[in-house]
């Protein structure tokens, strides 16, 4: 790939509570090169928005423990809206509703030391593209409906052309035809150049997997696995990776029930996470030396991985055999 | 939009038609009977003279006609104007008494409900960025609106009143002055005004105050604030669309709020014996001057109905919501 844009190193930001820290990021280490669309995938709960808000914002309750976060030689977080921005989840309540949809962004831009007049041709040829027109600006947002709520936020999100953009689980609200249309709006302002890299945060494989050059993969704070996607989803080496994927229906088919389940057991709580490999009590794979933590480790180029068994034996379909086998033996693990 | 307000002034001509109807009837079955009293006022010696006299005011007053005919009558007297003749004030007209009271209870109600709401709503939302605000806001608003206004009112009259002398206690003004427009008489009417309109001001000032904090830390906990803050903007921008959204609600609360505010100012003119609407209620019920009573809660009532009104065209105007909602549907 071309030059590092994020560079996360040993990050590990907890959570404070009344009782003890929640662990939520535990060291994760990885990078995201310029123009990389990368997804990060995991069930619901690993960590995933914690990683994501370490990136942007801090939340008051959370704590910066150890590790950094670089975007272009910047430390993140920092640099919000023009450097790092984000497509919320809650698209449809992100905007304020008492306030015309033009003014906002113009609000916000010249907040930023940007003059609105000098933006809006720009802004009306990006409403343009994502299908909207230029009369939505002079709308509130009670007046447009949910899927040109979602692009109008897209278009303002990105209106400075920030250099990392984070959509945090922006399809898990839409219908199926809409899901498809923003994940091609995503693809497409990464062509256009209109952000530089992004980080597509997902509960579904299955979705990112069509706009995603890389996948990376959590599991109870820390990263499982990374590889390019097509790696990722067709010969993952992690058996917590393969058993999302094998859960799928069918991998790259879109399916109404194509959720992260079907993993039997849950994953650990991050208040007191067990030591070793997080994933041991829930490995058909496990072994002593899972007692031990296994590092994430390169071992194909671009293809990372934190798994003993993984490391230790080369070939992938080997255990991929005896992750089905097991699974259609029924044996409870 | 049209549809709105067709329907909105159809409610509130239904409102009044019911409240005139209840004002009607309630003095009616009131116990005691007013001519009577008036009879036994005027020390009427020889029981021979009470029939005659009483037959009398019985038609001065519209009493000698059946039930249904009185009410219509009512109907048609009051769309010309005319609400009687007070029997306690004998013979002036009810509508020239309350006119007489009306100023004093504009001039304690309307500085009160505009100063505490837009007071109230400045400290609640400085309250919700401040912590030693917050703390000391919050009690002391808590309080504030806990209190009844009757004993507020008492309170100050003791403190401010009667201990301390800084203000008089009760009237409209001193007995020994005549009204004029004199700087003398204005600063004695002022000076008079002052504790009522203190006391109603701090008590509805307490509740705003808090609606208000209460308000923009939801709004400030909403996503469109959440949304602002990841894209960096200045907490001012994102304060200053927190208090918009909840002048909002807190404009429904003064509509709603209204009723108990006017109920307040009556029952605070009475403890100041200050001659606006609430002491002519008050009067008019320990002398059984139905006609009176009838003229001035139905004063009040029209009041509060106008006012509520005026505060849902303002609401149309503000919140765009209501507004674009409105469009949609017709
Ligand atoms: N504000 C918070 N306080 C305490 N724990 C939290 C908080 N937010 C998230 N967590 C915990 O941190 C872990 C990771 O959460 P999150 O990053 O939201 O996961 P994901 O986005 O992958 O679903 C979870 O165990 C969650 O319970
Ligand atoms: S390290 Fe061990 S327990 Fe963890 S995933 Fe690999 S085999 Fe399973
Ligand atoms: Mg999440």
């Amino acid at each position: 790939m071309s030059a590092v844009s994020l560079q996360v190193d040993n990050l590990r930001v907890y959570y404070r509570t009344t009782r003890g820290d929640v662990k939520a990021l535990d060291g994760v280490t990885f990078e995201v090169a310029d123009r990389e669309i990368m997804g990060l995938a995991g069930e619901s709960g690993c960590g995933k928005s914690t990683l994501a808000k370490s990136l942007i914002r801090y939340d008051g309750r959370m704590r910066h423990v150890s590790g950094k976060a670089l975007l272009d030689g910047l430390s993140l977080p920092g640099g919000r809206y023009t450097k790092v921005s984000l497509i919320p989840q809650y698209a449809m309540s992100a905007m304020n509703p008492t306030v015309k949809i033009g003014r906002l962004i113009a609000d916000l831009v010249r907040a930023h030391g940007w003059s609105y007049r000098e933006l809006l041709p720009e802004l009306v040829r990006r409403l343009e593209l994502v299908g909207l027109s230029a009369d939505v600006l002079n709308n509130y947002p009670i007046e447009l409906s949910g899927g040109m709520k979602q692009r109008a936020v897209m278009v303002l999100s990105t209106l400075l052309n920030p250099s990392l953009l984070i959509a945090d689980e922006v399809t898990s609200a839409l219908d199926v035809t809409n899901q498809r249309a923003v994940a091609e709006t995503l693809v497409q302002f990464r062509d256009r150049g209109f952000v530089t890299s992004m980080i597509v945060v997902t509960h579904d494989i299955s979705l990112v997997y069509q706009i995603a050059d890389t996948i990376l993969v959590m599991y109870a704070g820390k990263l499982a696995e990374k590889a390019p996607a097509e790696v990722l989803v067709n010969a993952p080496k992690h058996p917590y990776t393969r058993l999302l994927i094998s859960s799928l229906p069918e991998v790259g088919v879109r399916h109404a029930t194509r959720k992260l389940t079907g993993i039997p057991g849950r994953p650990p709580h991050l208040l007191n996470p067990p030591t070793g490999c997080r994933f041991r009590d829930r490995c058909p794979l496990a072994y002593d030396r899972c007692a031990e933590e296994p590092p994430f480790t390169e071992v194909e180029p671009g293809h990372f991985v934190a798994c003993w068994k993984a490391m230790s034996e080369g070939s992938p379909g080997e255990n991929q055999e005896a992750c089905a086998a097991e699974r259609s033996g029924g044996t409870p693990w | 939009m049209h549809r709105y307000f067709g329907r909105k002034t159809l409610i509130y001509l239904l409102t009044f038609i019911v409240a005139v109807t209840l004002n009607w009837l309630i003095p009616r079955f009131m116990p005691g009977d007013p001519v009577l009293r008036m009879l036994t006022r005027t020390s009427v010696s020889n029981p021979e003279a009470i029939a005659p006299m009483r037959e009398y005011y019985e038609r001065v007053f519209g009493l000698d006609v059946p039930l249904w005919q009185q009410y219509v009558n009512y109907w048609v007297q009051l769309l010309k104007g005319n609400m009687g003749v007070s029997v306690w004030l004998f013979p002036t007209p009810v509508t020239e008494v309350i006119t007489r009271a009306v100023p004093y209870t504009l001039a304690l109600l309307i500085p009160a409900i505009l100063l505490s709401w837009i007071a109230g709503n400045k400290v609640g939302a400085l309250a919700a960025r401040r912590k030693w605000l917050d703390n000391t806001v919050l009690p002391v608003g808590y309080v504030l609106t806990a209190t009844p206004y009757m004993w507020l009112g008492i309170l100050l009259a003791w403190s401010l009143g009667i201990v301390g002398g800084i203000f008089p206690v009760a009237g409209g003004y001193s007995f020994e002055l005549r009204p004029e427009w004199s700087l003398a008489f204005v600063g004695n009417l002022f000076s008079h005004w002052f504790l009522p309109f203190l006391s109603l001001f701090l008590v509805a000032f307490g509740g705003w105050a808090i609606g208000m904090r209460n308000l923009i830390i939801y709004e400030l906990e909403a996503d469109y604030a959440n949304y602002l803050e990841t894209l960096g903007a200045p907490r001012s921008l994102i304060r200053r669309y927190a208090f918009r959204n909840a002048l909002l609600p807190q404009l429904t609360g003064l509509a709603l709020q209204l009723g108990v505010l006017v109920a307040g100012a009556l029952v605070t003119e009475i403890v100041f014996a200050y001659p606006g609407l609430g002491y002519l209620i008050l009067s008019a019920i320990q002398n059984q001057d139905f006609f009176l009573l009838q003229g001035t809660f139905l004063f009040v009532v029209i009041g509060v109905l106008l006012a509520n009104f005026v505060i849902d065209v303002i609401y149309v105007i503000v919140d765009p919501r209501v507004r674009v909602g409105m469009q949609g549907a017709s």
